[in-house]
């Protein structure tokens, strides 16, 4: 079963359409996969793409990794039928491509669910998460964070989103620099997740980590990416050091014991610690557990 | 008659070739044998020059005749253009019945097909038989059965007298009037020579055929004057772009490099993982990716390779020129910079075949052997590998030093993706056994390790470490689960070619496959 605020450090984009890679994807260990019927498939070639990947989801084990299926666009003739071959093909979650308002997500939420009712899945276990790619987009991120129970977060779209600002993508993130900001923001406050965009350029390795760390530092929950070679990049990056382990260790067990007996504020390791530090340890305890180091720490 | 690797070789073929059947790798340890002598000839003065112009000339002064066999090395590889040359002169002067004794056969060779219909050509002994060869040979084209046998295995049989060269034909990119060699120093230089060493040594004529003739004395030589009859200048030996490319790019697919981090951590938690331990891998993909790995757990803890051997490519000589390793033990040259580093380094060496892979000498270098990462086509649960019958029943690879380096080494890997194509590479049975499992103690994939049962020191070692450790059987599971169970392959009881143990006995068989369009490559 998906839990909607799982583990999302790094979302992997595949061509829905290419059986070579709809083969074995999950052994290079991304949380979640993004199979791609929108850009990556051209005009001619949706319906091919919809009964590969439909087939694809029914007879391939997955194993952990979450199943997304990046429909096209709600301005075009095939999202509907996307939806449908997506539910009933068994997909975890959807991500809809430019999202511009709320209204987008009530849309596509409305078809989900008719999808759901039609063939035979739990009502509300489709997830949906919303790509923005525009200024507008961008501007109406409130509404937008806040549309839908189902929404478990916001992606940026760097391609068309600088497209949209007249501009495109130097490398120094400046251009960017708004909307991440923006976004972090609103979808902390409507609690729900953030992921940051594709970096391109398969051979800076040394750009894409400098990205991957800025955005880990700016809030975000993960990022999109386009090859299996930026995953150990990218969890790396979202691995916590062992002092930031073992500290977060302290704080959960700390105000465990110190609730009990009635004590707010107090300190650890001679930092002053409160309540509010408790979900921020236990996130970290989550991401050292998935990537396989909490237990080698405990062992020290 | 069953043998240790359980497949049945038929009687028929046993009283045809004279062979008895593979009991296990050490089986002729201590075997006492005499070695062939050969038939030479005293030249007493000369006139200093063995040069000759005329391919047809030189083959009637060396006695050519119906039968008999000749030699060639595979060192110029696709490039390759000296056996068709002297092929292509035999042909014409209407020589049958010959028997090919080459180090390996590849594309270079295609033309040689229209060779053994018309019973110019009707044995082979090679280590491989790419290309239209392969495929004349499965469809049975072939008038004897070809003899197929590793690198080490072919200087046993050329040692013993078992295989008799009568005229070995070496192309020399460098060659001095008198007949000294080298593997460098023209326009298709291919790094070493080793392949013809032995052959330089026992063939009754031979012949080096140069496109590059040098003042005398070319030395230091790597086939002397003191072995050869004629010198042949001819104007290409070789087309130096197939010879050996520019290097390779590095590694980049996630997958080859998942499976190279695994097999490095896996070397690196062995106890031969110490200062001179000793290694060799194979060219491309995964395995040259396990190199560089490697490296990285070597400076991590300070430790040096004693030596590398093998086939060389940019990688190695890279680590050498770092101090990483102390010396490259070279059988062959994948490369231009590998090459370059041969020509440069002092502790790049050039060694014979038989120094390499004789299992028969007293004492080779692959028996030196810690560690060696192979690839493979098929593996199976009992860890037999497969290096030369496509999934279609097609010979299409070569044994090369396969099964001398996984008899030699204290550990041999084994390097493959679990599915290759759509057929499951790990499965219940090999389609033909190149080498035993007893030799093979680690199969890497791209879905876990798993180690032979042999091999329990091994298993404790790599759990240590936290590897995915699966048992031979859950990595079958997992393929076939993926691609379903292959359909067994159809021949007809026609043997075409044995696959001759690096002893000399025979490891397995290969009969005449159907006709391709007939065989059902579904799944069960």
């Amino acid at each position: 079963m998906n839990h909607k605020n799982r583990l999302r450090r790094s979302m992997m984009f595949l061509n829905a359409q290419k059986p070579n890679l709809l083969k074995d994807p999950y052994i290079y260990g991304a949380d979640s996969l993004i199979f791609d019927l929108e850009d990556a498939v051209a005009l001619g070639e949706k319906d091919a793409a919809r009964f590969t990947l439909f087939h694809a989801l029914k007879k391939v084990d997955y194993q952990n990794a979450e199943k997304v299926v990046r429909i096209n666009g709600i301005d075009t003739p095939f999202w509907k039928e996307d939806i449908r071959c997506a539910v009933f093909a068994g997909c975890d979650s959807i991500r809809i491509p430019k999202t511009e308002s709320k209204e987008d997500i009530l849309l596509v939420e409305a078809e989900v669910a008719k999808a759901e009712q039609e063939a035979g899945v739990t009502p509300g276990s489709t997830f949906l998460m919303a790509a923005i790619e525009s200024a507008k987009g961008v501007v109406h991120l409130e509404e937008i964070c806040h549309a839908s129970e189902r929404l478990f977060g916001v992606a940026l779209s760097a391609g068309d989103y600088t497209k949209d600002l007249h501009t495109g993508i130097s490398g120094s993130g400046v251009e960017l620099s708004g909307a991440r900001q923006l976004m972090i923001i609103h979808a902390r406050a409507a609690g729900i997740q953030c992921f940051d965009t594709v970096y391109t350029n398969l051979e800076d390795m040394e750009g894409f980590r400098k990205e991957v760390e800025l955005i880990h530092t700016m809030g975000f929950d993960g990022k999109s990416i386009i090859n299996p070679r930026q995953i150990p990049v990218v969890h790396a990056v979202y691995t916590p050091s062992a002092e930031e382990i073992t500290f977060a260790e302290k704080v959960v067990q700390e105000i465990d014991e110190k609730r009990s007996q009635g004590i707010g504020v107090f300190t650890v390791d001679g930092k002053m610690i409160d309540i509010a530090f408790y979900d921020g340890a236990k996130r970290t305890l989550a991401l050292a557990k998935a990537a396989g180091v909490l237990e080698e720490v405990q062992n020290d | 008659m069953i043998n240790a690797v359980g497949r049945d070789i038929p009687d028929a073929v046993l009283a045809e070739t004279g062979k008895t059947v593979f009991q296990g790798s050490r089986h002729f340890d201590d075997y006492t044998y005499e070695k062939a002598a050969v038939k030479a000839r005293a030249r007493i003065g000369g006139e200093g020059s063995k040069l000759e112009k005329d391919l047809q000339e030189v083959l009637r002064k060396c006695n050519a005749h119906d039968g008999m066999t000749i030699s060639f090395h595979h060192h110029f590889r696709e490039g390759d253009l000296v056996a068709m040359q002297v092929m292509q002169a035999i042909h014409e002067m209407g020589f049958k019945n010959i028997t090919i004794c080459a180090s390996s056969l590849s594309k270079a060779q295609d033309e040689l097909v229209p060779m053994l219909e018309d019973g110019t050509v009707t044995h082979i002994e090679s280590s491989g038989v790419r290309g239209k060869i392969g495929e004349a040979i499965s469809e049975g084209k072939l008038q004897g059965i070809a003899i197929l046998r590793s690198h080490g295995g072919r200087v046993r049989a050329i040692e013993t007298g078992e295989t008799k060269i009568d005229i070995a034909f070496i192309g020399a990119p460098s060659c001095d009037e008198y007949g000294n060699c080298r593997a460098v120093g023209g326009n298709s230089n291919c790094g070493v020579l080793s392949y013809s060493a032995i052959d330089a040594e026992y063939a009754e004529y031979v012949v080096v055929l140069t496109d590059c003739l040098v003042p005398f004395p070319n030395f230091p030589a790597d086939i002397s004057m003191t072995d050869v009859d004629y010198v042949l200048k001819v104007d290409a030996i070789g087309d130096p772009e197939k010879i050996a490319t520019g290097a390779a790019r590095p590694v980049t697919d996630r997958r080859k490099l998942m499976m190279a981090e695994s097999c490095a951590e896996f070397i690196a938690a062995t106890p031969y993982f110490k200062e001179g331990f000793t290694f060799q891998t194979g060219i491309g993909g995964a395995a040259s990716a396990t190199a560089l790995c490697l490296s990285e757990k070597m400076r991590e803890k300070n430790i040096r390779m004693g030596f590398g051997a093998g086939g060389m490519s940019k990688p190695m000589c890279d680590l050498l020129d770092e101090g990483l390793v102390s010396c490259l033990l070279d059988t062959q040259d994948f490369d231009l910079p590998s090459i370059e580093n041969l020509i440069s380094h002092p502790k790049h060496f050039s060694i014979s075949t038989k120094e390499y892979a004789d299992p028969f000498c007293k004492g080779a270098v692959v028996n030196k052997l810690d560690f060696v990462i192979l690839g493979t086509l098929e593996a199976d649960v009992h860890f037999h590998c497969n290096v030369v019958m496509s999934s279609e029943g097609e010979l299409m690879g070569a044994q090369g030093g396969h099964p001398d380096t996984a008899a030699g080494a204290k550990c041999t890997i084994v390097i493959t993706p679990l599915v290759q194509g759509r057929i499951p590479t790990i499965r219940n049975e090999v389609t033909t056994v190149t080498t035993p499992g007893e030799t093979v103690d680690v199969i890497v994939t791209d879905y876990g390790i798993a180690i032979n049962p042999q091999r329990p020191e091994l298993l404790e070692a790599a759990k240590a470490v936290k590897l995915p450790i699966k048992s031979i059987e859950e990595l079958r599971d997992i393929a076939y689960k993926i691609c379903g169970e292959p359909a067994t392959l159809e021949f007809e009881d026609k043997v075409v070619a044995i696959i001759e143990a690096r002893d000399g006995s025979i490891m397995d068989v290969v009969r005449k496959r159907k006709d391709k369009n007939l065989i059902a490559l579904s799944t069960k």
